[in-house]
């Protein structure tokens, strides 16, 4: 029997490109994605669950498919999406939710990767330059999308005491760049001028987007347990990004940025994250070598992801969005998948 | 979108890039050790600067060099002793006394290993410096490198680099004129315990003439709360006007390199006996403070050594 595979968050980015990312995998029998909106990918084969946001019909889902993975990428780490409340409903609610699923009297689940972010480390003059797995976080979490992925570490850590039988990892990943995400470190950059803090220079490490589905995919198909940094190897300074992009700086006052920032918001025209703020005084530097040494070789560097973030702008600004919109349409996807009128063979079954 | 399995995953040739040791003269931007885009190395590594992973810039650190030889031959005079103490390769731990409210040992000991022995010194200092704005980037550009112990480990163990400390942190500049080359309490004796784990030596270094070049008169604690500062001095170059309180005295500056102090224990050691560790320390500390007598017993004259 091949594996069932739970994804949580499957219109996200990161759900849908792991769903793709599994249709082709022939060991995996069963791809259940679940979200609160649409998929906004083609997929195949997987299964679309429509659910709440904290996921209140999951040990349902659980019990009723028997799947045996769990990939918990819907965690929200950009906190220009969406309102506070909505981001804890779907990050600390949803992640309690779906481990009172996983853990409850029965559960077929054995392995579960779970998509945090570095942001957990926070950023300050104090830190090393590179976070390890076991260190902790030296300053307070000053962002509310850190505090948020601090409760849902939190709620992970308590669910792999509990359940020694499960395998699982959490990956902790950098800055993504990419030729298709959008980040806000990525809008940063892609304003007319990029802001910058006057008087600092801070080293910023990025991975590319691939990387991070490779790493979550690396996650589910080996045997590594525990807490993982993702990152690309080397750090960039934020001027040389900033010349990389070919965006020149608006400097920022080093103190009381929120007076310009916050007008700035109201008047809807940027909007700059907290947690970027923080980061582009002191940045942040993760030591990625817990996860090569457990066997995962990064495709991308820094410097490489951002190269190849630059190439994918220069595309897009000559032919513009090559994404032709997909939409879901619920009848036709029933209709491929479960109709006795589809030949089904091609997939050898 | 982007396929997933647009790329098929080739063992690339791994590269220790991480944890390379930048070279250290002024390396063309081409032969740039950091690392570039693995895709088959189909994507042209697109950095532009040298700014090593410690925030290091040797382009930025060969105009320091050039801009403060002047300073070092000319105004301080620096004088070295025993130079020879300080190994040509392998990591090792510099520990020096601290002096003058802006202290002008660590930039002088920086200066001299470099010129004389070619090799790079990463100066490890309090955080305060990273979170100045200017300041912070200007000296973590010129080889500055917070001091954490995780850092001062990447450096020493695993890059076996020079790093310099001061163990009395900002109790060493910060001391009045009075006190002048009397050594305040070493930390907690973390340096000693990063040696231990790092598994490298530590080398002594006693310095004479940097509390003379910029002597602190008296302090303004409520001043240095307010600003965050870990002390606010007034200094006898104040007397110069605005700019004299940038500016240091001519002092005569000698260096005394001391033997090595290596200990006999396991690298990687999760814990070392705190004990030990203190009397280590405490041991280091003596030394300097005995070279330091020694030094001053033999100085006829502040301004010419």
């Amino acid at each position: 029997m091949g594996r069932r595979v739970l994804i949580t968050g499957l219109s996200t980015f990161w759900g849908g490109r792991l769903a793709q990312a599994l249709e082709a995998d022939p060991d995996v029998d069963v791809i259940i994605g679940l979200d609160t909106r649409e998929p906004r990918v083609k997929l195949e084969r997987t299964e679309y669950v429509r659910s709440d946001e904290n996921y209140s019909i999951l040990s349902r889902i659980v019990k009723a498919t028997g799947v045996d993975t769990i990939a918990h990428t819907f965690l929200v780490v950009d906190s220009t999406q969406m309102s506070s409340r909505a981001m804890h409903e779907i990050n600390v609610i949803g992640t309690m939710n779906l481990f009172a699923a996983a853990s409850a009297a029965g559960s077929t689940v054995r392995r579960v990767v779970v998509k945090s972010a570095s942001l957990v480390y926070g950023s300050s003059p104090k830190d090393p330059y590179w976070f390890r797995e076991t260190d902790r976080r030296v300053a307070a979490p000053r962002t509310r999308v850190e505090r948020s992925l601090l409760e849902v570490e939190s709620y992970v850590r308590d669910f792999a005491r509990d359940n020694p039988h499960v395998c699982l990892s959490l990956l902790r990943f950098c800055n993504v760049v990419g030729p298709d995400i959008a980040t806000p470190l990525l809008q940063a950059l892609s304003l007319p001028f990029a802001p910058k803090v006057a008087g600092y220079d801070p080293r910023f490490q990025l991975i590319h987007e691939d990387d991070v589905v490779d790493a979550i995919l690396f996650a589910l198909d080996h045997e590594v347990p525990g807490i993982f940094n993702v990152a690309g190897d080397g750090q960039i300074p934020w001027s040389e990004m900033m010349a990389i992009v070919g965006k020149r700086g608006i400097p920022m006052p080093p103190f009381g940025i929120a007076a310009v920032t916050s007008p700035l918001r109201r008047l809807g025209l940027v909007d700059l994250a907290p947690e970027l703020i923080e980061l582009l005084k002191y940045g942040r530097g993760i030591d990625n070598r817990r996860f090569k040494d457990a066997g995962f070789e990064y495709r991308y560097t820094s410097a490489g992801a951002l190269a190849a973030y630059v190439e994918a702008e220069r595309l897009r600004r000559t032919v513009g969005d090559r994404d032709a919109g997909y939409r879901y349409e619920e009848d036709v996807e029933q209709f491929f998948r479960h109709s006795p009128a589809v030949l089904r063979d091609q997939r050898g079954e | 979108m982007a396929g997933h399995d647009e790329h098929p995953r080739e063992p690339a040739p791994r590269r220790a890039t991480t944890a390379e040791i930048v070279p250290f003269r002024l390396p063309p931007v081409a032969d740039d050790p950091e690392p570039e885009g693995r895709r088959g190395d189909a994507l042209p590594d697109p950095r532009t600067g040298d700014v090593d992973e410690w925030g290091r810039s040797e382009r930025v650190r060969a105009i320091v060099r050039k801009a403060y030889d002047p300073m070092y031959r000319r105004w301080f005079r620096a004088e070295w002793e025993g130079l020879e103490n300080v190994p040509t390769e392998g990591g090792a731990l510099l520990v020096s006394n601290h002096a003058g409210a802006i202290p002008s040992d660590a930039p002088t000991i920086m200066h001299g290993i470099e010129t004389e022995l070619g090799r790079p010194v990463y100066g490890m200092a309090d955080h305060f410096f990273k979170s100045t704005p200017v300041v912070g980037t200007l000296w973590s550009r010129g080889g500055g490198v917070v001091a954490h112990p995780d850092n001062a480990y990447r450096l020493l163990r695993e890059q076996q680099q020079l790093a310099l400390v001061f163990p009395e942190g900002s109790k060493g500049p910060g001391k009045t004129y009075n006190e002048r080359y009397r050594l305040r309490r070493f930390g907690r004796g973390g340096f000693v315990e990063i040696a231990m784990r790092a598994g490298v030596p530590i080398i002594p270094i006693a310095v004479v003439g940097a509390e003379e070049s910029m002597p602190i008169l008296f302090k303004i604690p409520s001043l240095a709360k307010a600003i965050g500062a870990p002390y606010f001095p007034i200094t006898a170059n104040m007397a110069f006007g605005p700019l004299g309180a940038l500016v240091h005295f001519p002092a005569k500056f000698k260096l005394r390199v001391l033997e090595p102090v290596t200990f006999d224990v396991e690298p990687d050691q999760p814990r070392y006996s705190r004990s030990r560790i203190m009397d280590e320390s405490e041991a280091i500390r003596q030394q300097i403070q005995e070279a330091l007598f020694d030094m001053l017993r033999q100085r006829r004259s502040v301004w010419f050594g």
